[in-house]
């Protein structure tokens, strides 16, 4: 089974280590990992931003990099979200990309959700001790229905207690651009966001994406509270988190 | 109502150190949100409901001019008369012109948004007439200098029961009370002597009913059925959009608008109101008028955002936004706050008067999973960014940079090593602890939060250096 490993832009600048904790999952569960060199963005921040032309044509670029794959599989609720749900709509007036774009979308996955519902992974390689909360992250829980898959993988790890988060399906305020165009707005949200995980009394909290993950550390930081913020890949790989 | 919306920002940023408006933001969150949750749970199949109530008003949004002239023709049928404003100013001076026919001194209202949209209550100040608003919470905010109503069906939901409570002593010259029910029996006792003055009496209309002429109104309070039936003159507004087919469409579509809006199996009231008083009937009023109000909807009709058109008016987007959440609805600067405010507010007063409202929202999805009518809000709000973008209403640095970003992101070598470059600056402003509290270009996210810098070396570099290592196991890496 050949994976097509999409990596997301912000996983590549900002923590490679997701990148790497994600294809170990993913060899864990006997996937064929193909990860294509010229893989760059899935276009969400030009989508999002009414940047029509330029959100058509890296969508075109990622269909062409991976639709050879059996698989595509991004650790991003967002990235994958914006693949099998929002391609569609650019290309709802070419019939000859929507049907190469619909057969993508099909095949897409986030991390979890892939791990549990097609390698159907058993046992995974982690070996986290200590108590997490989780954020369920918008894209994720709304457009990819990830909800129970972390928390399954999660129970699978023996050293590993949740404790649940309140308001864990709230939005953490960052909305990508959102956080800095409306900055004080988003930390407020943010804010909401880190009480919650105090109030957890976890060691972790961990979630599935990198853009709420520098959110809600950027904020828990700025706050004095040193809670880690972990990607659940992360947790579930034993590949730490690289710094610095 | 004057146009704020173009001031989201500073307004955004006012109400989130407002003090008293937090204090009743958070008790508001305690509230609708949790009692819909529970509502929702006593239907058998909630999300087949919700398929049926978007389908029907689909339906009449298809087929519009249909649904309006079916419903045009029985409502004059049974007595009424139906006029057609295409403006604010049209639905005042319509207004005026009724008033005027019937020797009106005295209007009674109860709750319509659309009305604030003309500013309907100074029109008819203005021509030397009476107005007051018996929905208890536009009461409130009409005493208080018309401040504007902050939600759809909690307009002064702002407001604390202290303020409330020094409000009507001051208004009202009675002795101070802090007690919800005693305030209540206070309005109660102003407002009764205005329904038996008053001459015509003006309501809004959740629903037209197309098969039988009818005009519903949804509410708690009972002021609606009075202000409809004790006297002569009635005067129904609402939206070109409220139409649909059938009472059996209403049944539908009232199984989800109290669950959705506060919760309720069913609000206190329903009125369905068809028609003038026939000779030997004992209800109904004499003079019945419907102004169905075109002001900016076939406009939205024809757009890529006319799904926005299915709304019910129920506020449960706004209820669950994290952005309205936190900075309550008068920052969203016209009738309608939060995303469906985003939505219709650019669409009626303009997109240049409302740059900052589409992107005035997470891009959560939670407001469009509880519309009970599936209107895809974060959608429709990215139509609106593609608007902007398309007629260049955004800053030129951000279109330069989506542009830039777009090309660079199409050259994948030399997007990698912009990227690598990238990061070693960040890694740069970050080398003390890891840690940057100052991003050059986006103090919007430094200001209140830390950014982590960067990983020595990308994904890419990392990974290219592994797989060149597991090739040449013994090379150098």
């Amino acid at each position: 089974m050949r994976v097509g490993f999409f990596v997301t832009c912000l996983v590549d600048l900002m923590r490679p280590s997701i990148g790497f904790a994600a294809i170990r999952l993913l060899e864990a569960g006997d996937a064929d990992v193909y990860v294509p060199p010229s893989q760059t963005c899935c276009g969400q921040p030009c989508y999002n931003s009414g940047d029509r032309a330029d959100a058509i044509a890296l969508a075109k670029k990622v269909v062409a990099e991976f639709e050879d794959c059996d698989y595509l599989v991004a650790p991003s609720g967002s990235c994958s979200g914006m693949i099998r749900t929002h391609y569609a709509e650019l290309f709802a007036d070419d019939p000859a990309w929507s049907a190469r774009v619909a057969t993508l979308a099909a095949k897409t996955y986030e991390l979890t959700d892939f791990l549990v519902s097609v390698l159907e992974l058993e046992r995974v390689p982690g070996d986290f001790r200590g108590t997490i909360t989780y954020h369920d992250c918008c894209a994720g829980l709304r457009e990819m229905g990830v909800k129970t898959q972390p928390r399954a993988l999660l129970a699978r790890m023996d050293g590993v207690r949740i404790s649940e988060l309140g308001d864990a399906e709230t939005c953490c305020g960052f909305g990508g651009t959102f956080a800095v165009k409306l900055g004080d707005i988003s930390a407020r949200i943010v804010d909401n966001k880190c009480r919650h995980i105090v109030t957890s009394g976890a060691d972790a909290v961990v979630l599935g994406d990198l853009g709420c993950m520098l959110n809600i550390e950027g904020r828990l930081r700025r706050r004095g509270d040193a809670t880690k913020v972990l990607h659940v890949a992360e947790v579930l790989s034993g590949v730490t988190p690289d710094r610095a | 109502m004057q146009v704020a919306s173009m001031h989201f920002r500073e307004r955004a940023r006012e109400k989130l150190h407002d003090a008293q408006l937090q204090a009743s933001l958070a008790k508001f969150q305690g509230k609708f949100v949790p009692a819909r949750r529970q509502a929702i749970t006593e239907l058998d199949d909630f999300e087949g409901t919700r398929d049926a109530a978007a389908a029907i008003r689909q339906r009449v949004l298809d087929d519009l001019d249909v649904w309006l002239a079916i419903f045009d023709e029985n409502a004059r049928a049974r007595g009424a008369t139906v006029l057609y404003a295409q403006t604010p100013d049209e639905i005042n001076a319509l207004v005026l012109e009724i008033a005027q026919r019937h020797g009106v001194r005295k209007i009674i209202k109860s709750k319509s948004m659309v009305s604030e949209e003309s500013a309907l209550d100074h029109a008819i100040e203005g021509a030397g007439l009476t107005v007051v608003e018996t929905d208890l919470g536009e009461y409130i905010l009409q005493i208080n200098d018309y401040e504007p109503p902050s939600h759809l069906i909690g307009p002064a939901l702002h407001k604390s029961r202290e303020e409330v409570a020094t409000l009507f002593a001051a208004r009202h010259g009675t002795p101070r009370k802090e007690a919800i029910d005693e305030l209540c029996l206070e309005a109660r006792a102003v407002l009764r002597q205005h329904y038996l003055t008053a001459d015509m009496g003006i309501s809004g209309g959740n629903f037209f009913v197309a098969e039988t002429g009818s005009v519903v109104l949804v509410t708690n309070e009972g002021n609606a059925t009075l202000t409809t039936t004790l006297p002569k003159v009635h005067v129904a507004i609402s939206g070109i959009e409220k139409v649909v087919p059938t009472l059996e469409d209403v049944a539908t579509l009232m199984r989800l608008l109290p669950r959705s809006a506060t919760g309720q199996s069913i609000s206190n009231y329903v009125d369905i109101l068809t028609g003038v008083r026939e000779p030997g009937e004992f209800h109904g009023v004499e003079h019945m008028y419907f102004i169905v109000v075109d002001s900016g909807r076939s406009d939205v009709l024809g757009s890529d955002v006319a799904q926005a058109l299915r709304c019910i008016r129920c506020g449960a987007c706004m209820n669950h936004c994290p952005v309205y959440q936190n900075i309550g609805g008068h920052a969203y600067g016209w009738v309608y706050p939060g995303p469906i405010g985003s939505v219709l507010t650019p669409m009626y007063v303009g997109l240049d008067k409302a740059l900052d409202l589409p992107f005035a929202s997470t891009m959560c999805n939670q407001c469009s999973v509880v519309c009970p009518v599936k209107i895809p809000l974060p959608d429709l709000l990215r139509k609106l960014r593609e608007m902007q973008f398309r007629r260049n209403l955004r800053p030129w640095h951000e279109s330069l940079a989506l542009r830039g970003w777009g090309w660079l992101a199409r050259r994948p070598a030399l997007y990698g090593a912009a990227i690598g470059l990238g990061a070693r600056m960040l890694r740069m402003l970050g080398r003390r602890d890891g840690i940057i509290r100052k991003l050059p270009f986006g103090a919007g996210w430094t200001d209140e939060r830390d950014m982590p810098a960067p990983a020595p070396r990308t994904f890419r570099e990392q990974y290219k250096a592994r797989a060149a290592q597991r090739a040449h196991p013994k090379g150098p890496a």
